[in-house]
């Protein structure tokens, strides 16, 4: 295929992709005046009916639960193919002398200050899934990151100690796991797979919600655990690969 | 629309430029964070923070993470 040939078809195809996505961004409502059906009437029903003031969370974890299951698999089975792809190819024992000369003891110490808040937002934005923004997923990511920052601006060897292996595999398949065991729960009581089975509470306080916190939890544990484990699996790469080279 | 929100949608293309353009590996992922939080500006101007919460950590932090891990290792 000749240069021009290319450039033609990039400068057609972008076009096309440009004055459809145009067209598309041009019949999205005007910021702030939303009016689809479905959004309005879980707006409207879900503090009502389930005490949960933030709607997005009781659509994820209670109206469409079960699409959240589905989300919740797609990353575990993500993670636990890194992990069988690498401890695979990995030689056992291989690093047991890592390198390990990193930051200053400025940045060591403003790192540690700020892996102490980001863990304290974390559980903040876990428990309040179900009242403010936030709630498993985005709590369990910054769970995750404030472990992360162990490793930056601390060691890896810190890092490894505070995240052993067998606790994180645990948690990861407790997480995943425990959140179909929910499901399991609301049948056994007599209603669907995943149904919220109450006690709804007092909405805006933390126990409210029903079965929303209690899925959220286990979001929570099995987000923070993918993460864990993705970071460990990556770092454990860098020493193996570096001693044989 | 507002200007803050064509100013933060501005930001994100223009990162996302750089990075389309950018050959250099570490380069490339401190700029792939410098977008993510091009695009936590963006979600939190159009009133998504539990949006921006998880694409700051995932995008800004672990993303590059992985990408330098991975030049680390290829590296040597």
């Amino acid at each position: 295929m000749t240069r021009q040939l290319r450039i033609g078809l990039f400068a057609l195809s972008a076009a096309g992709l440009t004055a459809l996505l145009l067209w598309s961004v041009a019949g999205l409502p005007a910021f702030g005046h939303y009016h689809e059906r479905y959004g309005t009437l879980l707006k409207k029903v879900a503090v009502s009916e389930r005490h949960t003031t933030n709607v997005v969370t009781a659509t994820v974890f209670d109206y469409r639960g079960f699409d959240t299951l589905g989300e919740e698999f797609i990353l575990f089975a993500a993670v636990v193919g890194v992990a069988l792809l690498l401890r695979e190819v990995r030689e056992e024992g291989g690093h047991a002398r890592r390198r390990d000369r990193l930051v200053s003891d400025p940045v060591g110490l403003v790192g540690i200050g700020f892996c102490a808040a980001l863990l304290l937002i974390g559980l903040y934005v876990v428990a309040h899934g179900a009242i403010t923004p936030g709630g498993g997923f985005q709590g369990g990511v910054v769970l995750a990151g404030a472990f992360a920052l162990i490793y930056l601006a601390g060691d890896y060897r810190s890092f490894r100690a505070l995240t052993p292996q067998p606790a994180v595999d645990f948690a990861e398949g407790l997480g995943a796991g425990g959140y179909a065991v929910i499901g399991v729960v609301s049948m056994v009581l007599g209603s669907a797979y995943l149904h919220n089975f109450g006690p709804f509470g007092t909405a805006g306080t933390l126990a409210s919600g029903g079965s929303v916190p209690m899925l959220n939890l286990a979001t929570a544990v099995e987000v923070t655990a993918a993460f864990v484990l993705l970071f460990t699996e990556f770092l454990q790469e860098l020493p193996a690969r570096s001693g044989e080279s | 629309m507002i200007p803050l929100q064509a100013m933060a949608m501005a930001l994100v293309a223009a990162f996302a430029l750089a990075i389309v353009l950018t050959r250099d590996l570490v380069r490339l992922a401190l700029l792939s964070s410098l977008y993510a939080l091009a695009l936590v500006v963006l979600f939190l101007i159009f009133q998504a923070p539990d949006v921006a919460l998880s694409e700051l950590v995932v995008g800004a932090v672990a993303f590059p993470l992985v990408i330098l891990v991975a030049v680390a290792v290829q590296r040597g």
